[in-house]
């Protein structure tokens, strides 16, 4: 074991994917002798040659519908979009192609492509660069949605993801790549993906959240225990999509009250589609509207103004005390 | 000296072997034996008259909206036949001629022009993908086989269609400068029909040839008589050749002319005048090939006639075959199929609540909801 950022786990999910896999390629821009702007790819060329990490031209099609090719060819592709809001220029071929090649062909070709980028605020980064647009990939049939919370988790999904038959849209909040440490271990470790992880228990209230926000929602959650005795159940979605909510509605029924928190905007956001799941298989067992905390309907504002934009503890602590306040 | 005239690497060359007035150019005749020349004579009709009865079926309502390849079919033939059978075809929408060479079975076609999934089957070990619509957009996916390919130490080379309004799309350009960039082993077949729908290639881009755009990615780029086979074959055998030696891509441009319809939800009469259809007639390939054929004692009047009622005994059966298995897939639950390798569990509810919808309706029970 030792402790590692989230940009380390990356870098060690990567490496040991590509050491038992010769399939396993990496392609994208600044990749190679750059390490990746974010450093997730460091160390990979010298490793592995620059058959195996290609350093591209700045083309996020041709990036992402070369990668289809190589896995319809056999290859298991990771691409690396440098920011999710750049990833648009792929966005074609991730809808059109990449999410359909099984379903045309009727499972003769198939798309085992990882296609990762950073994504979220917090970064004091320029426009374009801390959206939270998980919706876009969530809505389309055929991809997967995945969104770790932190260093152990984002390695042992990322190569889950890697082995996945399917194609995987693998989001990494930039906001923690390096905010702090866990125990990784050396030894392979996965989780599957489409399993969400409760990661902190309690019987009076839920919390469901991802990505870097799970880390807000779970200082929440101290502070209602702190001040009020409160004590929230705590669930990692880690997959957007395909959603499996069955721990959702499980917790649900056992606290009947949840909060929703993601930094995506709030209108078609995931927890828009987890508030129907809810209101379809654990209605009657709610005792409190269900209550969503989340980026506004704007876009991102500049860097000055992002903490304002982003859910904090505060927002969703006092979210909780309105859906706690509800009579049953 | 502060100006002066850049050298650039290459220049575009022109090729015609076989014009149509019949004239052949013996230099660059390619070495092909009577067999082949009858098989590519055959590929040629077989697909015409393909492409005739679907036209047919769809006027007729039996089948949804296809792209007519009506004038192409030395494009597309010419250049397959340079290829091996392990070789890879990523083709667009109209490339109907390409597949009845390679094999595809007609009653796929038909099945999947008819609306149903299971024609986009692509037959097992056939390396050959399934039909893309959205202009230039499998042109990188033939980028990504061709890498694959070469990094697995295979000898296969890719082949990929599109047509002229593909060259002012970005995933053209980004994969000819990949594919340059990295020497994958693809060949960039560009059948310059002259129409994107309703606009003339002399508006879709002011540059005097499609081929060479291929320059600016620093990849060859040869224009030829798309409606001459032997020249379509001889330029696509020279990039096979390049492709698999590790020298890297190559942009061919195939000029030739959509004789019939963008599809056949599209009236040309809106855009293009007769009169230039009728010239490009006068052009057409497969007279074309057929006069060669005769001229050199290998086609007659009664061989054609005879290879006539194969070809379209072959259709007929074809439809026949697809007719009796369309009667057969009438389950509408295949389309909860293959979306991913395994169903969700919330996937498979909507299957099961869709199912038990659909059984209620074909059961006639209940009543409500009935139209």
């Amino acid at each position: 074991m030792s402790e590692r950022t989230m940009v380390e786990a990356l870098n060690l999910a990567l490496e040991q994917e590509m050491e038992g896999d010769d399939a396993v390629i990496v392609l994208g821009e600044d990749v190679g002798v750059d390490g990746g702007v974010f450093r997730v790819t460091e160390g990979l060329l010298d490793a592995f040659g620059e058959q195996r990490v290609m350093d591209t031209p700045l083309a996020e099609s041709v990036i992402v519908g070369a990668s289809l090719g190589m896995a319809i060819r056999g290859l298991k592709p990771v691409a690396e979009i440098q920011f999710s809001g750049f990833s648009y220029f792929a966005f074609h071929q991730l809808e059109s192609h990449v999410a359909r090649m099984r379903w045309r062909s009727r499972g003769r070709f198939t798309a085992p492509l990882v296609v990762r980028m950073p994504y979220g605020a917090g970064v004091r980064a320029l426009e374009h660069h801390s959206e939270s647009r998980e919706a876009y990939y969530a809505h389309t049939p055929g991809l997967k949605m995945v969104i770790p919370s932190g260093p152990r988790t984002a390695r042992a999904l990322l190569v889950s993801a890697i082995r996945d038959p399917d194609p995987v849209v693998f989001f990494e909040p930039k906001a923690i790549y390096r905010a702090f440490r866990e125990e990784v271990p050396d030894e392979e470790e996965t989780l599957p993906i489409g399993e969400p992880r409760r990661v902190r228990e309690g019987d009076d209230l839920t919390f469901v959240a991802y990505g870097a926000m799970l880390h807000r929602a779970l200082e929440a959650a101290e502070t209602l225990a702190e001040e009020e005795g409160v004590e929230a159940d705590v669930i990692d979605l880690c997959t957007v999509s395909p959603l499996a909510d069955g721990p959702i509605q499980e917790s649900a029924k056992r606290t009947g009250r949840v909060v929703l928190v993601h930094e995506a905007p709030r209108s078609f956001g995931p927890a828009a589609e987890i508030v129907a799941r809810l209101v379809e298989k654990a209605f009657w067992w709610l005792e409190a509207p269900v209550a969503r905390v989340a980026a506004p309907d704007v876009i991102v504002p500049y860097f000055a103004r992002e903490q304002a934009y982003l859910p904090d503890a505060a927002r969703i602590v006092a979210a909780a005390r309105e859906t706690l306040a509800v009579e049953a | 000296m502060p100006r002066e005239t850049i050298d650039l690497p290459r220049s575009v060359e022109w090729l015609q072997v076989l014009d149509e007035e019949g004239a052949l150019d013996e230099e660059w005749m390619p070495d092909l034996d009577d067999e082949e020349l009858l098989a590519w004579h055959r590929a040629m009709l077989l697909s015409r008259r393909f492409d005739e009865r679907l036209l047919e079926l769809q006027r007729q309502g039996k089948i949804g909206t296809f792209a007519p390849v009506r004038g192409q079919e030395a494009s597309q033939i010419g250049a397959v036949a340079a290829l091996e059978e392990e070789d890879w075809v990523v083709p667009s929408f109209r490339e109907t001629a390409a597949a009845v060479w390679r094999g595809i079975p007609l009653e796929g076609l038909l099945l999947y022009n008819a609306g149903y999934n299971e024609g986009g089957e692509v037959p097992e070990g056939k390396h050959d993908l399934p039909i893309a619509i959205p202009v230039a957009s499998q042109i990188p996916h033939a980028v990504g086989i061709a890498y694959g390919a070469a990094y697995e130490g295979s000898d296969e080379v890719v082949m990929v269609f599109f047509g002229d309004g593909a060259t002012s799309e970005g995933d053209f350009h980004e994969s000819i400068n990949f594919a340059g960039v990295f020497g994958c082993p693809v060949v960039f077949v560009c059948q310059n029909n002259q129409w994107a729908i309703s606009l003339p290639r002399e508006e879709q881009t002011k540059s005097k040839t499609l081929a060479q755009k291929g320059l600016s990615a620093g990849i060859p780029g040869i224009q030829v008589d798309g409606n001459d086979p032997f020249a379509v074959y001889v330029a696509a055998g020279e990039a096979v050749e390049r492709a698999r030696s590790g020298e890297g891509p190559t942009l061919i441009e195939c000029v030739t002319y959509r004789l019939s319809l963008h599809t056949t939800a599209d009236d040309p009469s809106k855009y293009r005048d007769e009169e230039e259809v009728e010239e490009w007639e006068a052009k057409d390939p497969l007279p074309r090939l057929q006069g060669f054929l005769q001229e050199r004692d290998l086609l007659d009047d009664g061989a054609i006639e005879e290879l006539e009622e194969e070809v379209s005994g072959e259709i007929e059966a074809a439809w026949e075959a697809a007719s009796e298995r369309m009667a057969e897939l009438d389950d509408p639950a295949v389309m909860f199929d293959h979306v991913w390798a395994e169903r969700p569990p919330e996937l498979e509810r909507q299957r099961e609540t869709l199912a038990k919808e659909w059984s209620r309706r074909d059961e006639g029970a209940g009543g409500e909801g009935e139209e």
